[in-house]
């Protein structure tokens, strides 16, 4: 079943093209990864599914319903969750706080303090609850955000560069909880620069390339796709 | 419920805070009794300004939206309280006037809220936007001296003023003096403790979310439209209270109060108190207050020159404000000493056991 299904969208800036004419589906339950080299039009094409801009030309789906003219909010009410590439946590109140702001548009009362508690632990930020949200490291502001999107216990996770400024070990943990949600059947889409966290957690591969659609298929496939590894893999790690 | 009156948006809690309010509120309830008359009736004028002080600690501190439309707003329900008090004939009808000119002051919110808010208004560019407001309304109000300028059988009167209404009345008995100290206490304590309830509700953990990332708080599914509204609304309703109370009190309102230079105050009140917190922003506003109309006795001059000295001093010094600044240390110290006392009281409990060992 498709989840979300972008058709032909085209979104410009003044005279530049950033994304042209671009189809896209994400299937439910899958991770699918949105790479591409710098300028290729990702994070536009991110922009454009979550609501932050408007498409100069074409319709978004989301459950078969057209979000296009949605704000991002109501986007998120009907299922899609974010985590945008910079961390934009709440930096001036404290850990628990942005959990806890994230967690009451789902949950309240005692069931409220056991998710909160949950999430807590489960990113590591337990002891580090009281500290204000600026003062955690970038991989732990990185991990408090995608608590934050989980918390909404979404249809669809969207995660922009999620492991940006992340040790490998984070980087790697990260990816174990990414596919762990998955298997609870939560659908993944993610754009990413990071072949190895690619490898380790893609189900299905979009690459875009000039604002458009270069390839798209299974992980092996692209990775095998010896135009892709000239546009943006480099030949040595084409296999 | 009560549970949200000790929440992590406001500072001070637990019992020490608690029997310290108690304590103060029963220091006010009984000033009255020892006070004159003079004196009462000029705490009462101070406590008036606090409610626009609340409402843009509310909007600025835990909203993020400076407002320079808190006179505006002032000026809407001080003028409608007016009109409606002389038209609707005085006596008990003054209550309703009040609640209704409060009422007209939120529409004129909703109204000016809505078109800035959904706008896309924010910033720099809200001070500016409700600055120009105010300034309109002022500016409006100041040449409307001629008699062709009424409302029912109220004369708007210009800089001269309008007069003649009546103060807040019940059947025969005017609320004066020592009663309308009353009731602006127990008024303040009303809206002291709702906002309070207010910012560390569900609905105030949103508010700050806006206040610190619009954005992020769209992305957990939040109107933040919505939000920011209604806190604008709430808090231009606060100014609205103030203004009508201001001519309830007066018995006069004149466009004065609504200028350039009475826009301003309000701003340094809560930047001198510190706007984050609603417990600094009553006291420092209040002691401000006390201070102002002290000095304007002397000289008006002089004490409006120590408002923007303090304006400057605060931005400098403390950006936080100094009288949340000193509340913090206050409760650092405090928390530290109990801290200390405990860890000793652990350590003599050691000492203890080891010599009974």
């Amino acid at each position: 079943m498709t989840l979300v299904d972008v058709k032909g969208v085209t979104k410009r800036f003044g005279g530049l093209t950033a994304v042209s004419d671009v189809d896209l589906t994400v299937n439910a339950g899958e991770v699918h990864c949105l790479i591409g080299p710098n300028g290729a039009g990702k994070s536009t094409l991110f922009k454009l599914i979550v609501g932050l801009y408007p498409p100069t030309k074409g319709s978004i789906f989301f459950d078969s319903i057209d979000i296009t003219e949605e704000r991002p909010f109501a986007r998120v009410q009907r299922g899609m969750s974010i985590k945008m590439q910079a961390p934009s946590v709440f930096k001036e109140l404290p850990v628990r706080q942005n959990i806890q702001i994230a967690l009451q548009a789902r949950f309240s009362g005692a069931e409220r303090d056991v998710e909160e508690e949950r999430l807590l632990t489960l990113l590591d930020l337990a002891s580090e609850s009281g500290k204000l949200a600026g003062a955690l490291s970038h991989g732990q502001q990185q991990w408090l955000e995608i608590g934050m999107a989980l918390a909404l216990q979404p249809q669809l996770l969207l995660l922009d560069e999620p492991t940006a400024g992340m040790s490998p070990e984070e980087t790697f943990k990260t990816g174990e909880l990414i596919k762990s949600f998955n298997a609870e059947g939560m659908t993944v889409l993610v754009v990413e620069h990071d072949m190895a966290f690619v490898r380790q957690i893609a189900q299905r591969v979009t690459v875009l390339h000039l604002g458009k659609i270069f390839a798209r298929g299974s992980l092996e496939t692209i990775i095998q796709d010896e135009k892709v590894a000239e546009i943006y893999l480099g030949k040595t790690h084409a296999h | 419920m009560f549970k949200l009156l000790d929440g992590p948006q406001t500072l001070g809690r637990g019992r020490t805070f608690w029997s310290c309010f108690l304590a103060v509120l029963a220091a006010a309830l009984i000033y009255p009794v020892f006070a004159d008359s003079y004196d009462v009736g000029n705490f009462s004028y101070f406590l008036i300004w606090v409610f626009m002080a609340l409402g843009l600690c509310l909007m600025w501190g835990y909203g993020g939206m400076l407002s320079f439309g808190q006179t505006f707003f002032f000026g809407i329900s001080g003028y409608a309280y007016g009109v409606l008090a002389i038209n609707m004939g005085g006596g008990t009808a003054t209550i309703a006037a009040l609640v209704l000119s409060v009422i007209i002051a939120m529409i004129a919110a909703g109204i000016l809220g809505y078109f800035m808010i959904w706008g896309g208004i924010s910033g720099i560019f809200f001070g500016i936007v409700t600055l120009s407001a105010t300034l309109v309304l002022a500016f409006f109000l100041g040449q409307t001296a001629g008699p062709e300028w009424h409302i029912g059988t109220a004369r708007l009167n210009g800089f001269n003023g309008m007069k003649g209404m009546d103060p807040l009345t019940i059947g025969d008995f005017y609320i004066e003096g020592s009663a309308l100290y009353y009731v602006m206490v127990a008024l303040i304590v009303i809206v002291y403790i709702a906002l309070r309830m207010l910012v560390n509700s569900r609905i105030g953990n949103v508010i700050v979310a806006t206040r610190e990332n619009p954005q992020r708080a769209e992305m957990l599914g939040y109107d933040v439209r919505k939000y920011q509204l209604l806190t604008f609304v709430i808090g231009s309703g606060l100014a609205g209270l103030s203004g009508a109370l201001y001519t309830s009190w007066g018995q006069f309102i004149t466009p004065s109060s609504i200028g350039l230079p009475a826009a301003a105050m309000p701003i340094v009140w809560v930047a001198f108190s510190g706007r984050s917190d609603l417990t600094a922003t009553l006291v420092g506003s209040f002691l401000l207050l006390f201070g102002f109309q002290t000095i304007t006795v002397y000289s008006q001059q002089a004490a409006l020159v120590l408002m923007g000295t303090l304006l400057l001093a605060t931005v400098m010094l403390a950006p936080q404000g100094f009288v949340l600044g000193v509340g913090k240390l206050v409760v650092d110290r405090w928390t530290r000493r109990r801290r200390g006392d405990a860890n000793s009281a652990v350590a003599e409990t050691g000492r203890l056991q080891s010599d009974e060992a």
